[in-house]
């Protein structure tokens, strides 16, 4: 293993959208994304680093166990307000989601909602932190974060009769997944490339594997 | 000598005079910034589509803020009905019947109240009032009673201090004056007091409202931020304040604007609100 003990890398947050700006405005080396680029994205080049789950999050007091992909989209589109519909007790279901611009937001619109928009009475929080917080204090409320985050403060359901687990998500049964991206504009510099290369590397990888994502390889 | 210390006198009140326009210089660019990334959008969008809009989906090109406006006014307005009879009735008790001691007691801690930061109302709203609000009332609990509760306790030395200033200030001869024809105390109050100082009150309503209003960090942990109309006191809603803080993250492009627009919106009412405020206590004064 190379020693990079001499690196430094100055990371910015502040969500998939800022990174795509950044790099477009060449402002950075390398922007990083939890979605996919759109139309007016589309000169930039990307490198997919991993993969992440979106699990589908409730109270660990709550009944429910296993929903379909159906369901889902219909608490988040208004159709179904109570959890008596899915098997619960006679409650309304208190339905978060991200806020508008969120990476995990719009891959959950394109790979959940599937065009369908996400109902105006929905309940909205800015951050995976306090869409868990939520989910966690309010036995009825249900959301959806990145798997990585997901502990015993909180439940994720079953989707379609597959649990999210990253061994589902490698054999890609479990479908709610988005990628991790690199975005790049135009040639990487030597040291950015090195970068990049370290993170694709097993040592790379493994440090991701820690963090609750998917590895590209076995 | 002279000719020196007079020197001495000018260049300080002129260092003086150049810090006070410092402060109206940074209104003036505060006003240029936000005036000149909040307008861009309402020439494009239509002003009437975006204060008069029902549907927020900036990514989509839907730009319409007006549940927030209505959302805005909801949590000010149930600021003010938990509020305005808790502060009020401080305030009159502070003038009217405190002693000395209790006097030296309760002001301090008002002031220490005022200075708590509104993260930490926010952390006990999500903390206390909304398991309350959701397992006796119902609802998910982040609602329109919660954060009127909170914005109502934050809003109270606003209120305290100003309608305290404005009772002190009724002249002693007014007191004096309807206690000699018989009134009793209570009725000195409401009868003598209050309507001298009606101005004074209404004033610190209204500067509560603006605090209300513009508070954000509280708002967003509480209120649930769902874009639609509140239904009941039990629905969740979105403040203007709360969409800036909670889309500026990841806004961009056209998405960005609308939150300036936003912003726009929400500085036109509270220079309203400031306007209104300030005019009543001129009236106070000119009295």
């Amino acid at each position: 293993m190379l020693d990079h003990r001499n690196f430094v890398i100055d990371v910015q947050g502040g969500g998939s959208t800022a990174g795509i700006q950044a790099i477009m405005n060449n402002t950075v080396s390398i922007g990083m994304s939890s979605r996919d680029l759109d139309d007016k994205e589309k000169m930039l080049n990307t490198i997919t680093i991993c993969h992440d789950g979106i699990a589908i999050i409730v109270n660990p007091q709550n009944p429910v166990r296993s929903l379909t992909l159906q369901q889902i989209r219909d608490i988040f589109s208004g159709k179904i307000r109570d959890w008596k519909e899915l098997g619960g007790i006679d409650r309304e279901v208190d339905a978060v989601t991200r806020e508008e611009g969120s990476g995990t937001r719009s891959a959950f619109e394109e790979l959940v909602m599937k065009g369908k928009a996400i109902d105006d009475s929905i309940m909205v929080q800015d951050s995976n932190g306090s869409v868990k917080e939520v989910v966690a204090t309010d036995p009825y409320a249900m959301g959806y974060i990145s798997l990585g985050l997901v502990d015993q403060k909180v439940r994720s359901v079953i989707v379609d009769d597959v649990a999210p687990s990253i061994k589902n998500i490698k054999t890609g049964r479990y479908k709610i997944v988005r990628p991790f991206l690199y975005v790049t504009n135009g040639e990487l510099d030597p040291y950015a490339k090195e970068f990049v290369n370290f993170v694709l590397s097993k040592d790379g990888q493994n440090i991701l594997i820690k963090e609750g994502l998917v590895s590209l390889y076995d | 000598m002279i000719e020196k210390s007079l020197f001495k006198e000018r260049l300080v009140k002129w260092v003086l005079v150049l810090f006070a326009l410092s402060s109206l210089l940074f209104l003036f660019l505060i006003f240029m910034f936000i005036f000149s990334e909040g307008l861009p959008l309402f020439l494009k969008v239509g002003l009437f589509k975006i204060i008069g809009g029902s549907k927020w989906a900036p990514t989509k090109g839907f730009f319409g803020i007006f549940p927030m406006i209505i959302s805005s006014f909801l949590v000010t307005f149930g600021a003010l009905v938990i509020g305005a009879p808790m502060g009020l009735s401080c305030a009159i008790y502070l003038s009217e019947y405190s002693g000395k001691k209790m006097k030296m007691f309760l002001k301090p801690a008002l002031e220490l109240l005022a200075g708590i930061p509104s993260v930490v109302y926010g952390f006990l709203g999500v903390i206390y009032i909304v398991p309350l609000v959701r397992d006796y009332l119902g609802g998910s609990g982040f609602s329109l009673l919660s954060t009127s509760i909170i914005l109502g306790v934050m809003i109270l030395p606003t209120i305290i201090s100003i309608t305290f200033d404005s009772l002190v200030s009724v002249p002693r001869t007014y007191r004096e004056g309807s206690l000699a024809m018989g009134a009793t105390k209570w009725q000195t109050i409401y009868k003598v007091i209050l309507p001298s100082a009606k101005s004074g009150i209404l004033a610190s309503f209204i500067l509560g409202m603006g605090r209300a209003i513009g508070e954000t960090m509280a708002v967003i942990m509480i209120a649930g931020n769902a874009l639609k109309i509140p239904g009941s006191i039990l629905d969740p809603l979105r403040t203007l304040t709360g969409n800036i803080a909670l889309e500026l993250s990841y806004a961009s492009g056209d998405h960005r604007l609308g939150l300036f627009s936003t912003g726009v919106v929400l500085m036109v009412i509270i220079m309203l609100l400031n306007y209104v405020a300030n005019f009543g206590i001129k009236r106070k004064i000119a009295k």
